[in-house]
């Protein structure tokens, strides 16, 4: 087996007394698309920060393509190819929507006039070409996600983490954005996706991990996972797979 | 050079001045660690306040400690009338805005002091500013030692508002989670302005201590505020004991200073204090994280 | 971030040029000068600020060494005026550079920031107050050597051309910036730092430039200073009235703009000679009103002057697109 895109080892963060996430260890292969899932206060976003360089581990490493990047700074980590977006959407709020995408496009782009270009593009691709001279700030959340997607990807990423990226949006507003995730991973992006919204990470998964308590409790297919009693109990308390078995209802 | 005739005066003496300076802290820690902004017009509050007492002595003919009993409720409202009625609305609640308006007011306050009343220095003259306090191994200053248990009193007397009347409550909630308690129902707008009130009261008090010991002049209140916000990143931005204790550890610390190095390079001393502690760690030794 | 172009800075510097043609009124050319050095030092305070977000309270540090290392150079060791001055800017730039380094990479923002810088400008003014080579309390009095290879001269109009090129050259600079990769990168940390990171902006190195290049046109505000005044001591070289002009002009005349910094040091020098005329020019009160004006503006215009007609130019257009066709003519 190839090795894979990023490597999780064991890694540990804790909070003073909190620990937020306990030997965490996952694998991300190359070109799919992984979803990240678990109950509220699982981890989920501290293992994020941790992987883009925003935290540093208390244990525990992380390679990408094989290199060691524990502790590197997002700034060098995004240089590398490996670029998130934010649960609580971080606009640059005072700059248009046009500006915005330009900073991400200016990762590899020196020109201003290319950036403006290659963000223009980027925003006709995720729907925002008609609102490139807003202010950012005045967008709607659903906009603002998209924004912070179109951020992302204008800096021709190698590894996405998309933190709740359908977060807060309508069946249709998912609707038009699970294709524009789809067509990512065609085109090649690894793409590592926190996700609460489940028919989107049964139908864009390959792989998906289960974090609960900030441990990595089970690994899988969707259709494996979803049907595993421990996340079930994760999600829905003690016992809870027993009485839903019970009802019948645990069938895939 | 080290004897313990020198030394213990010294330190003694140093533990006194730091009570005020722990005072005048004490009013910026609060105001910070509610209201979250560092007010740059500590300073010139402190200097106006000091003119205050000067002219009450000069043309009211009242003892400074008298003078407090006066000034207090008088920059209480000041202060609470600056926070409602200006600092608040002109910042419109952005961090950046609220220093520029601090900074504004400082600038105003100490050049209308400098305007009406001329650079020129100033000094009360009160019989017993010189009389001393003999305990043998030192002479102090009775205004010093006076200073020194007023703001004992006055540390106390703070401590006993927050903790048990429901203001000093409202007070601790609003620091520490400014939206719940505003869920609550607490009136977010007046507890900062009374916070504010209580950290400007402080300086009243704070200078008609300083003022049997201290000249007056436009520029007075920065030297003293410099020391305080050098006392307030020392001993934690936003917390009460540090800026007492922080009080004390500066006064002599700088006492010490004074009788090795001199004035100039004692002042130096302090900012590069200030400075390191700035740079390695702003929230303090026991502060809260910034 | 549409600025304004390049016709329009040359247009406006070329007006301005031909002030001393039309007039050799000393008051009028003395006005200008001063207000034009203003405008200089506040648009080095602008690049930091206005575009980068971090508010400095101690741009007198920059200040004084740019007026200190040019006076020392020339008095002190002989050095000719002109490579003096060029020298006080590469000393003001280096200080810059300095502190940027110590506060940005201790992860100083917003008010501490503001505080260390202005315990930065405050030592170093205590320090030229007691050390010997600034001349202590006493000062440095440049030589009268009215030639201008001594950057002196006989007349003011050379100096006005001079402080108004040093102004075009910080004006194309703030330009060049707000067109380029830096710009983008610096508005960015100005707007969301965390955002910035994740798409690899190095936010402490484009944070350290800019505080670079904006010690570096201030510290030219202060070499000009000494070459036109002949005069410093550490009061006025390092003292906090340098810094808070510094802040004033870009805040009234539009924060992160290019033409804010001359809007705003031109408006507040007219306000303060007006003050001066209907009072009589007691200490103190200039600074009085310029701290109310500042406190006015936050409250009133955050954007200043430059808001204030960009506004009035959107209504304008507004107004005009709704008229019907036919009034429109």
């Amino acid at each position: 087996m190839a090795e894979p895109l990023l490597r999780v080892e064991r890694v540990c963060k804790a909070f003073g007394g909190l620990l937020a996430v306990e030997n965490a260890s996952l694998a991300v292969e190359v070109g799919r698309i992984t979803a990240l899932i678990g109950p509220n206060g699982a981890g989920k976003t501290t293992l994020f920060a941790i992987i883009s360089g925003f935290l540093a581990p208390s244990e525990g490493r992380i390679f990408y393509r094989g290199a060691d990047i524990t502790g590197m700074p997002p700034h060098l980590l995004a240089r590398r190819g490996i670029v998130r977006t934010f649960q609580i959407v971080q606009p640059f709020a005072g700059l248009t929507v046009h500006e915005n995408i330009a900073i991400g496009a200016h990762l590899s782009r020196r020109s201003r006039a290319e950036a403006l270009d290659a963000a223009a593009d980027v925003a006709r691709a995720v729907g925002l070409g008609d609102v490139l001279e807003r202010p950012a700030g005045s967008l709607t959340v659903a906009a603002r996600k998209r924004l912070e997607l179109a951020r992302a990807l204008a800096t021709d990423p190698e590894l996405l983490l998309l933190d709740e990226v359908l977060g807060g949006l309508n069946p249709s507003e998912i609707a038009a954005t699970v294709p524009i995730i789809r067509c990512l991973a065609g085109r090649g992006v690894t793409i590592v996706m926190i996700e609460h919204v489940m028919q989107a990470v049964i139908s864009l998964a390959e792989e998906v991990f289960v974090l609960a308590e900030g441990r990595v409790i089970a690994q899988g297919t969707p259709q494996a996972v979803v049907g595993n009693p421990r996340v079930v109990e994760a999600y829905l308390g003690h016992g809870a797979a027993a009485r839903l078995s019970a009802l019948g209802a645990m069938h895939v | 050079m080290l004897s313990p005739v020198i030394l213990v005066p010294a330190i003694l003496n140093g533990l006194l001045t730091g009570a005020v300076y722990g005072l005048i802290a004490l009013g910026l820690t609060l105001i910070y660690g509610v209201l979250h902004i560092i007010n740059f017009a500590h300073g010139a509050l402190l200097t106006a306040a000091m003119f205050a007492a000067f002219f009450a002595h000069r043309v009211l003919g009242l003892d400074p400690y008298v003078a407090a009993v006066m000034l207090t409720p008088l920059f209480f409202a000041l202060g609470y009338c600056l926070q409602r009625l200006v600092i608040g609305p002109a910042a419109h609640g952005e961090d950046r805005n609220v220093l520029l308006v601090t900074l504004g007011l400082a600038v105003v306050i100490e050049n209308l002091l400098l305007y009406a009343f001329g650079a020129d220095t100033r000094t009360v003259n009160l019989d017993y500013a010189f009389k001393v306090v003999d305990l043998g191994i030192a002479f102090l200053a009775v205004p010093r030692v006076v200073g020194f248990g007023v703001v004992l009193a006055v540390a106390l007397a703070l401590w006993l508002v927050l903790s048990l009347t429901d203001t000093g409550k409202a007070i601790r909630a609003v620091a520490k989670e400014k939206l719940g308690a505003e869920l609550s129902g607490i009136d977010v707008t007046h507890i900062y302005a009374i916070t504010f009130a209580l950290g400007t009261a402080c300086l009243a008090i704070a200078a008609c201590l300083l003022i049997p010991t201290y000249y007056v002049n436009p520029h007075i209140g920065n030297a003293f505020v410099l020391v305080a916000f050098t006392i307030v990143v020392l001993g934690g931005m936003g917390s009460v004991t540090g800026a007492l204790i922080g009080g004390f550890v500066i006064g002599v610390v700088e006492s010490l200073c004074g009788l090795y190095l001199g004035e100039s390079l004692g002042q130096i001393g302090i900012f590069v204090i200030f400075i390191l502690v700035l740079l390695l760690r702003p929230s303090g030794l026991l502060g809260e994280r910034a | 971030m549409s600025g304004p172009s390049l016709p329009h800075i040359v247009l406006v510097v070329a007006v301005l040029a031909t002030v001393p043609l039309l007039t050799v009124s000393p008051v009028v050319l003395n006005f200008l000068v001063v207000a034009l050095l203003i405008a200089l030092v506040g648009q080095g305070w602008n690049v930091l600020a206005g575009y980068g977000g971090q508010y400095s309270f101690g741009h007198a540090a920059f200040f004084g060494t740019g007026a200190y290392v040019s006076a020392i150079l020339q008095m002190r060791y002989g050095l000719n005026a002109w490579i003096a001055f060029a020298l006080g800017i590469a000393g003001g730039a280096s200080v810059g550079a300095a502190i940027g380094a110590l506060a940005f990479r201790c992860g100083l923002k917003g008010s501490y920031f503001a505080l260390v810088t202005l315990a930065f400008a405050e030592v170093l003014r205590i320090l030229a107050s007691v050390a010997p080579i600034t001349g202590a309390g006493v000062g440095i009095l440049i030589a009268l050597d009215l030639r201008p290879q001594a950057f002196q001269f006989q007349s003011r109009a050379p100096l006005y051309w001079i402080v108004l090129a040093l102004v075009a050259i910080a004006l194309l600079i703030v330009r060049l910036i707000e067109r380029s990769r830096f710009g983008a990168w610096l508005v960015a940390v100005r707007e969301n730092e965390d955002a910035a990171r994740a798409v690899g902006v190095d936010t402490a190195r484009v944070k350290i430039a800019a505080m670079t290049i904006s010690a570096a046109i201030t510290a030219a505000g202060g070499g000009f200073y000494a070459q036109y005044f002949l005069f410093i001591d550490s009061g006025i070289a390092y003292g906090p009235w340098i810094s808070i002009e510094a802040l004033l002009a870009p805040i009234v005349g539009g924060i992160g703009t290019v033409f804010g910094p001359l809007l705003g040091a031109l408006a507040v020098k007219t306000l303060g000679e007006i003050a001066k005329l209907v009072t009589g020019g007691a200490p103190g009160l200039d600074l009085v009103i310029y701290g109310s004006v500042l406190i006015l503006v936050v409250a009133f215009a955050p954007q200043g002057i430059a808001g204030l007609l960009t506004q009035l130019h959107s209504r304008l257009t507004r107004l005009r697109s709704s008229l019907p066709e036919r009034a429109r003519g």
